[in-house]
């Protein structure tokens, strides 16, 4: 079943094979962890340096170890379960919220193929056939641990946060999905191993060419509001929701939500380098015996390279208003991604259908921009506006010029 | 009961799921805290899900996770939380008069018309695909593309009437649940 997929199990499973899987399981495991460390430290202190301040710097050179004393302090500090909390939903939501980070990391290829003892072995956890859409359903799943954190906080901040959560995580996952199933398509796999592999010729193969920049777009801004990072952090605005959905958690169960965060950002470059950039691919200088170093260097590169693309996004935007965000979503994002689509598969075909679909596209777009100014007049036209006012004097002529309904 | 055919471990990866699909199931009418049970229902998409990827439907146990568990639930979840039900509801009362006698025979007809079926032949299980004609499904990434084949020639106007009709419930909720600023309210 698996043996068509991954070289490693093309010969049985064995002992060896089982040694293989586990040290990669674990080494996969120890790497994230020490990744969320550094990501951690390098955030706080990248932030910082955009803010004239010196971030991080007591403990360790440069302040590295900061992480770890916030995390041993958080771990020895009082755990605090509200009267009101559901319990046991308090307690499993924090794991809710890491697992899904862990997951999807095992389906990234970190580097090219090795032969270890005879065996081939891929640099990734797994290559399963569902490949890419396990990236999705974790996605999917990672909804849970923000919106029962809310729900079981008992509490009125944390619940709104939770609302706001799952609306938002649920509108962008659409253009998210559709980003994926363009690269797909190119790639005409599900599988990681094989997107990455299709993209090993050279720049002008890496999919955030092939695909017009346009799809790379769409899954960047789609997978920052999955991630409820800045600026799309409405769930988490301190200045309306207290602390969002954590705003009950203490101790190590915030430790936990903390490292969850940091952890789905990295996880989230590395698949975007995957999906857009060829994953390890790049220029491999011919040194013996070091050869496969570098592909792993690469993606490493890659990888750095989006998170600090996330910490720039923290320092540089302003927070989305949330119906600003909805808007981007779903008037925005989906359409557009839904178009490109087509005319990605157009492409695909013949070049011919594919300025035929760029036509249809280009019409689709205009009716639709027709039709959301048309909606935005009817709502906020002048007949929107007359019953509020009421019985007061305002001449109709006033009323319209306020309501820009001449202007259309 | 078990035939030779099947290893000890496609054994125990099918005793997994259907555990965690039947716990869930009783879960979800037997917990009283709606949150509860939207989460017993998540464990028995799990269970499914597990159950498809053992037929190899890798496709099928992804979408299973990415629309039910991923959309589905959480939009129940979101209407749990927003209208404010999530305490306990009172189950003795009975609000249409004879619904329970007459709810449990119509359990029982489709429970034994199902083990009927499954006696009487072997499509249930899923084990030969009608759109191979009898011949097994790929394994790996092969089925996708068989599925997708399927779904886009055999069973084409069955999906394009799915479609229309998932597109029309959007457009009639849309209707339904919008409310209209402006003129209409002057003029009724």
């Amino acid at each position: 079943m698996i043996a068509t997929v991954d070289p490693l199990y093309a010969h049985g499973v064995t002992l060896a094979v089982l040694l293989i899987v586990l040290i990669k399981v674990v080494v996969a495991f120890a790497l994230l962890l020490n990744a969320v460390i550094v990501m951690i430290w390098f955030e706080r202190k990248a932030i910082s340096d955009m803010q004239s301040r010196i971030g991080p710097q007591r403990w360790g050179p440069f302040g590295l170890l900061q992480t770890m004393a916030d995390g041993l302090k958080l771990m020895l500090k009082e755990d605090l379960i509200p009267a009101e909390a559901d319990r046991f939903v308090f307690k499993l939501a924090p794991f809710l919220a890491l697992i899904p980070g862990f997951i999807t990391f095992a389906i990234v290829p970190v580097g090219g193929t090795l032969t270890i003892a005879g065996h081939p072995v891929l640099l990734q956890v797994a290559n399963p056939p569902m490949g890419i859409l396990l990236m999705l359903a974790m996605s999917g799943i990672s909804v849970y641990g923000v919106m029962l954190a809310g729900w079981s906080s008992g509490s009125k901040y944390p619940l709104l946060s939770s609302v706001r959560a799952s609306a938002q995580m649920i509108s962008y996952e659409a253009s998210l999905g559709l980003a994926v199933v363009m690269v797909v398509l190119v790639t005409g796999s599900l599988s990681t191993h094989d997107i990455v592999t299709a993209q090993a010729n050279g720049i002008w193969h890496w999919n955030v060419i092939r695909l017009g920049v346009i799809p790379f777009v769409i899954f960047l801004i789609s997978i920052t509001a999955e991630l409820n990072r800045p600026p799309f952090d409405v769930v988490e605005a301190e200045s309306e929701l207290v602390g969002g959905f954590h705003t009950e958690y203490s101790s190590f169960r915030f430790a936990i939500f903390y490292l969850a965060e940091f952890m789905n950002t990295i996880t989230m470059s590395a698949i975007m380098v995957t999906l857009f950039f060829g994953g390890p691919a790049g220029w491999v200088p011919n040194v013996p015996h070091l050869r496969w170093v570098f592909p792993i260097l690469w993606f490493f590169v890659k990888t750095v390279v989006f998170a600090f693309s996330y910490v720039w996004f923290r320092a540089a935007l302003p927070r989305f208003r949330y119906d600003q965000l909805m808007d981007l979503g779903w008037k925005k994002l989906i359409p557009l991604s839904l178009g490109w689509l087509i005319v990605v598969a157009g492409f695909l075909i013949a070049p011919a259908w594919g300025f035929a679909m760029g036509a249809v596209v280009l019409l689709a777009w205009t009716m639709l921009t027709r039709a959301f100014e048309i909606g935005t007049t009817r709502e906020r036209g002048a007949e929107a506006v007359l019953p509020v006012i009421g019985a007061r004097p305002l001449p109709p002529e006033v009323l319209r010029e306020i309501t820009d309904e001449g202007n259309v | 009961m078990i035939a030779t055919a099947y290893s000890l471990g496609a054994v125990a990866v099918f005793v997994t799921s259907a555990v965690l699909i039947i716990v869930g199931a009783l879960g979800v009418i037997a917990v009283k805290n709606p949150v509860h049970a939207a989460m017993s229902l998540i464990m028995t998409l799990f269970g499914v899900a597990v159950a498809f990827v053992a037929q190899s439907a890798d496709f099928l146990a992804a979408v299973q996770i990415i629309v039910y568990a991923g959309a589905i639930v959480v939009l129940f979840l979101f209407v749990i939380m927003f209208l404010g039900v999530d305490r306990r509801e009172g189950v003795r009362v009975e609000p249409l008069v004879g619904q329970r006698p007459l709810a449990a025979t119509g359990v029982g007809i489709v429970v034994l018309g199902l083990v009927a079926l499954m006696a009487r032949s072997h499509w249930v299980t899923g084990a030969m695909s009608v759109s191979t004609k009898g011949a097994p499904l790929a394994t790996g990434s092969g089925n996708v593309s068989q599925l997708g084949t399927a779904v886009f020639t055999t069973y084409l106007y069955a999906f394009e009437a799915t479609a229309a009709l998932l597109v029309i419930a959007v457009v009639g909720a849309i209707v339904l649940a919008r409310r209209e600023h402006s003129l209409d309210e002057e003029s009724a």
